[in-house]
């Protein structure tokens, strides 16, 4: 713990205090604003994400200093990237009371158009506005379906992420597609500064469009009270449909710049879905503090959701930990920043 | 404005002229004949109330104002001019502005941000964000008594403060009509009290008011004008100061056949 408090201050205050009983920590109350901000359970809920995150990193380096070593950090902020885009896409459903189940088929039936056109010798801009293109539509049809069919979200998504990943194995045969393409390798190793690579750029400009057309536009607005108040909503003339229809294609969109992201990192176009992406894109949105019931939601908060899910899932391979406690991990985490979302000011 | 004057507006029981007409409007839901040859005015720079029972139709036809229902037959002029609002976008485009009972308020936004809910104002494509809580606060500070902070959360507000907000809201962006459907009908005593003396300003500033009320008293102390509806039908009109509150009592009730 020493050598970690002269390397994270904050972090380590951040520790004591919260591992410290909230009843116990009473008498510190009104004393000083600082303790009495940090004894209050809801500022904990907001920064959740940001807490959790840092604590991580901490207790990580503590356990293995080589945790922040410059390759490993490479590592996990490429590892991040397709995650933090999925997680900013999943943002914007939730925001609306909705829910995406199907973001990581369709990312996967992105995947796949990518790689059938790269088979095809198309060139490579084609691959990337298929690959786009393919996971846009995917989206449009969800958003459809559930603003205009009026079917619920829940089984709208589900029967795409069973529809996209089917026609995702149609399509490729399910067979994989090896890219040996010099770009990919170039935007998944290479960056603009030293452990930050170009795919990392791409979701950090990802991020800062969505945080901008999320409180700084009339959509973002408008995608907020849809989700706060569709009766407010449609009696102020906002058409929640279009909305509705508009963040799902939104979703789509992002699915299909994460099927890049990935088949750089990859050099391949795995065809099988990575249901993996889905749970984790979900539960970046919970760690954020972005409420499920939709009008309240941040794009910073499941960002650094996707950070700690993805430092989480690192560091347990780093000290070693059998792989097969990293669904149970991420669970464990995810259902106890729900509870701590319960204190949300 | 020429076909205004052409108007013979002498003809109606309000005193001034009127910024809204019912001709003869009625609408049935299915077998429910929910309006009938109902005829209304609502003068301009005047409280008009309209009352009757439950299920008498009040709400109905204040629909049939603010776009939400089509009438089935009749005409509703605006200025004298027939009109016909397919949406409420459309109807409050024309000025006609509702506060509702639900009070269609995003409680996870700021009053700022739900003051300019659908008109918010842009800067090179983007929100001006200062404009509009600049604006807003000249909004609610020209009409609210107990000024909410307009930096606030409407989650974070009582009862009164949302009410505030939401006629703030109306009386707001040039709007000539307001319609308000029982807008205390939630509130406390004290919080009713300044609601009162928020319509009653808001008539003050030149906007016409279309009250729903079940609040005799509160009928009595506002308006100008009552209108009474019975079972679909509008049965009597009165200025307030030439009746009492029996009398209305007795309209609404069919005691009195109006």
């Amino acid at each position: 713990m020493s050598t970690a408090a002269t390397g994270t201050p904050a972090g380590t205050t951040a520790l004591s205090k919260g591992s410290t009983p909230e009843p116990g920590d009473a008498p510190g109350r009104g004393r000083n604003p600082v303790v009495a901000r940090l004894t209050d359970v809801g500022f904990w809920a907001d920064w959740a994400a940001l807490v959790g995150l840092v604590a991580l990193v901490v207790v990580f380096t503590v356990l293995d200093p080589s945790f922040l070593s410059s390759g490993n950090v490479t590592g996990m902020l490429s590892a991040s990237a397709a995650l933090v885009i999925l997680a900013v896409a999943q943002t914007f459903v939730v925001a609306t009371a909705g829910i995406d189940l199907s973001i990581a088929s369709v990312t996967t039936l992105g995947i796949v158009v990518l790689g059938q056109l790269y088979v095809a010798d198309q060139p490579l801009w084609v691959c990337f506005v298929g690959a786009v293109l393919a996971s846009l539509l995917a989206g449009l049809v969800n958003g459809l379906l559930v603003a205009k069919a009026k079917i619920t979200d829940f089984v709208v998504t589900l029967g795409m992420l069973s529809a996209a990943s089917g026609l995702a194995l149609v399509l490729s045969d399910g067979q994989p597609v090896t890219v040996t393409e010099g770009f990919f390798f170039d935007i998944s190793l290479d960056g603009p500064v030293e452990m930050v690579s170009w795919i990392v750029v791409i979701a950090v400009v990802v991020a800062v469009l969505a945080h901008v057309v999320l409180y700084h536009t009339r959509f973002g607005t408008h995608v907020l009270a849809t989700g706060g108040s569709p009766e407010a909503a449609t009696a102020t003339g906002i058409s929640t449909a279009r909305v509705k229809v508009a963040v799902y294609a939104i979703a789509g969109l992002l699915a299909g710049i994460a099927a890049i992201i990935i088949v750089a990192r990859l050099g391949s176009t795995p065809p099988a879905a990575n249901t993996s992406y889905l749970l984790n894109s979900v539960a970046a949105v919970v760690l954020g503090g972005v409420s499920l019931f939709g009008g309240r939601a941040s794009i910073l908060g499941p960002v650094f959701g996707a950070l700690l899910l993805t430092v989480l899932l690192n560091g347990l391979t780093t000290l070693g930990v059998s792989q097969y406690y990293q669904p149970l991990s991420v669970g464990v985490v995810v259902v106890a920043a729900a509870f701590l979302m319960r204190f949300q000011k | 404005m020429t076909s205004l004057e052409k108007d013979p507006a002498g003809g109606t029981t309000t005193a001034t002229r009127p910024i809204l007409e019912a001709r003869n409007v009625s609408l049935s839901f299915g077998s429910v004949r929910a309006l009938r040859d109902v005829d209304v005015t609502v003068a301009a720079g005047e409280i008009t109330a309209l009352v009757g029972d439950n299920g008498a139709g009040k709400s109905t036809l204040v629909r049939c104002f603010s776009g939400v229902h089509k009438p089935q037959a009749g005409e509703i002029l605006l200025d004298g001019e027939p009109v016909s609002f397919s949406t409420p976008e459309a109807a409050r485009a024309a000025g006609i502005e509702t506060v509702h009972q639900n009070l269609a308020l995003v409680e996870d936004l700021t009053v700022w941000q739900n003051l300019f809910l659908n008109r918010e104002l842009t800067r090179f494509g983007m929100l001006d964000r200062k404009r509009m809580r600049t604006e807003a606060q000249k909004m609610v500070a020209e009409l609210a008594v107990n000024v909410p902070e307009v930096t606030a959360r409407v989650r974070r507000l009582s009862g009164g403060q949302r009410q505030a907000v939401s006629i703030c809201r109306a009386a707001g962006f040039s709007s000539r009509l307001v319609i308000m459907d029982e807008p205390t009908a939630a509130l406390g005593v004290q919080e009713t009290a300044r609601v009162e003396q928020l319509i009653l300003k808001l008539r003050d500033e030149g906007h016409a008011v279309l009250l729903i009320s079940h609040n005799f008293d509160q009928v009595m102390r506002l308006s100008q004008q009552v209108w009474v509806m019975r079972a679909g039908r509008c049965v009597a009109g009165r200025r307030t100061d030439a009746t009492t509150g029996q009398e209305i009592v007795g309209l609404i009730t069919g005691a009195i056949p109006g």
